[in-house]
C-alpha cells in the first residue's frame, strides 16, 4: 500500500458507514465513559497529591492499566463521532465537509496512538 | 456553510400602520408581508384590530385584515379547525395553527411570521413542494405482501390500532419540520420530524409489513440521524403530538435490528 492510500486508509479510521452503527457506538462509549470517566477523576485526583512513583504504581495494576486504555480508546472514538457529527451538520459543501472528517479523523487517530503509546512507556519504564 | 445573516434582500424593514378609527377594544397585529412582483425587501406591516368586532382565534384577525383592512395579504386556510394544518405560520415565535390558537393567549401586540427557514411565495405563504416531495418518498401508502381479504377490510386487534395513537393525527402542517433547527441545516436531506413521524405510522402500523425496505431507506447519516433531540418538533406540535418519540423509535428499531 502505497504512501497515499495509507493515509487516507487512516483519515477513514473512525468512519462508520451505516447510520444505526455511528448512533450505536456513540452512545454504547458514550456510556462507557460514565464509569471511566468518573475513575478516571479518582486517578487524576491521586496523581496530583502523590509522588510521581507512586502514580505509576497505581496505573500499574491490571485493572487501572486496562481502564487508562479504555478511557484512552473511548475518549478517542467517541469524540471522533461527535465531530464527524458537527462537521456533517454545518459543513454542507461535499468536498469540504469530507476534508474536515477525513482531518478530524487522523488528528484523534494520532492523538490516540500518541497517548497510547505514552500509557505504555510509563508503564514500561517503571 | 450555514449562513447567520440574512441575504440584502431578505432584510425586513418597517412597513404600513393601519389603524382602526373609533374602535376602543384594540390589538395591534404585525404581519410579515413580501410581494415578488414589488421588487421590494420584506416589510412588517401593523393593523390595529376592532376586537369588539372580531372572532376569537388569531386566524379570525387574519380574515379580518384580508376581508376589512388589506385584501392584498395573502395566506393558506382552509378547515379552520385544526385538521388541514394549511395555516401553520410562526406566531409570537412559535410555529402553530392560526386557527386553533386563540388570540387571548397572547399578550400585547401579536406577530405573525410565515413557517421559519422555508422560502415564501408570498407573504404568508410558504413553497412546501419539497417538504412534500419528502413525504412521497417514504411511501405513505399500506404495503402488503398478502392478497388484501376479497369481502372485507385488513382487520387489527384494538392493542394493534391502538399502537397508530399519537401517529395518525397528523395533519402535515410543517410546524414541527420547520422548527427544527436541523431540519433548517440540512433539510435537502434530513427529512425532518413532520416526516419521520409518517415513516413510523407505517412501520408501527400491524398490516404493512414492508418494515425491512422501511428502515433500510432510512438508515442513512442524513435521513433520519440529523435528528439531535432538540425536541422543538414536540414543543411546537398543534395538535400536541410527540415527533421526537417516534424518531426515538425508529433508532430504536435500528439497533435492535442491526447491533442487539
Amino acid at each position: 500500500m502505497g504512501y497515499k492510500a495509507c493515509v487516507e486508509k487512516a483519515a477513514d479510521f473512525f468512519s462508520v458507514h451505516s447510520g444505526s452503527g455511528h448512533f450505536w457506538y456513540q452512545r454504547v462509549t458514550a456510556v462507557a465513559l460514565v464509569p471511566l470517566s468518573i475513575w478516571l477523576l479518582v486517578l487524576l485526583h491521586k496523581a496530583l497529591n502523590a509522588p510521581y512513583a507512586d502514580t505509576v504504581a497505581w496505573l500499574s495494576s491490571p485493572f487501572n492499566t486496562l481502564a487508562i486504555i479504555a478511557w484512552t480508546v473511548a475518549v478517542v472514538y467517541h469524540a471522533a463521532l461527535g465531530v464527524q457529527v458537527v462537521i456533517e451538520d454545518y459543513v454542507s459543501t461535499i468536498p469540504v465537509r469530507h476534508l474536515a472528517i477525513r482531518a478530524t479523523n487522523l488528528t484523534f487517530l494520532v492523538l490516540g496512538i500518541a497517548a497510547l503509546l505514552a500509557i505504555v512507556i510509563i508503564l514500561l519504564a517503571r | 456553510m450555514v449562513e447567520f445573516t440574512l441575504p440584502r434582500n431578505s432584510v425586513v424593514k418597517k412597513g404600513k400602520l393601519y389603524k382602526a378609527d373609533g374602535a376602543t377594544n384594540i390589538r395591534l397585529v404585525q404581519v410579515y408581508r413580501w410581494d415578488p412582483d414589488s421588487g421590494e425587501n420584506p416589510r412588517i406591516d401593523s393593523y390595529e384590530i376592532d376586537m369588539d368586532h372580531c372572532g376569537p382565534m388569531v386566524l379570525d384577525a387574519i380574515l379580518k385584515i384580508k376581508n376589512e383592512i388589506d385584501s392584498s395579504l395573502t395566506f393558506r386556510r382552509s378547515c379552520r379547525e385544526g385538521v388541514c394544518g394549511s395555516c401553520a405560520m410562526n406566531i409570537n415565535g412559535k410555529n402553530t395553527l392560526a386557527c386553533i390558537k386563540a388570540i387571548s393567549d397572547y399578550q400585547g401586540t401579536i406577530k405573525i411570521f410565515p413557517l421559519p427557514h422555508m422560502s415564501v411565495i408570498k407573504d404568508l405563504v410558504a413553497d412546501m413542494s419539497h417538504f412534500f416531495e419528502q413525504y412521497a418518498s417514504i411511501k405513505p401508502w399500506l404495503t402488503a405482501s398478502s392478497e388484501a381479504p376479497a369481502d372485507s377490510e385488513r382487520l387489527q386487534s384494538r392493542e394493534d390500532r391502538a399502537k397508530l395513537d399519537g401517529l395518525y393525527e397528523c395533519v402535515l402542517c410543517a410546524s414541527c419540520s420547520t422548527s427544527c433547527p436541523s431540519y433548517w441545516w440540512n433539510s435537502d436531506k434530513y427529512l425532518g420530524p413532520a416526516i419521520l413521524l409518517q415513516a413510523y405510522r407505517w412501520l408501527a402500523d400491524s398490516r404493512d409489513d414492508n418494515d425491512k425496505e422501511r428502515l433500510d431507506e432510512l438508515d442513512e447519516s442524513f435521513k433520519l440521524y440529523r435528528c439531535h433531540t432538540i425536541m422543538n418538533c414536540t414543543d411546537t406540535c398543534p395538535k400536541g403530538l410527540n415527533p421526537a418519540k417516534a424518531i426515538a423509535e425508529i433508532k430504536k428499531r435500528l439497533v435492535e435490528r442491526d447491533h442487539l
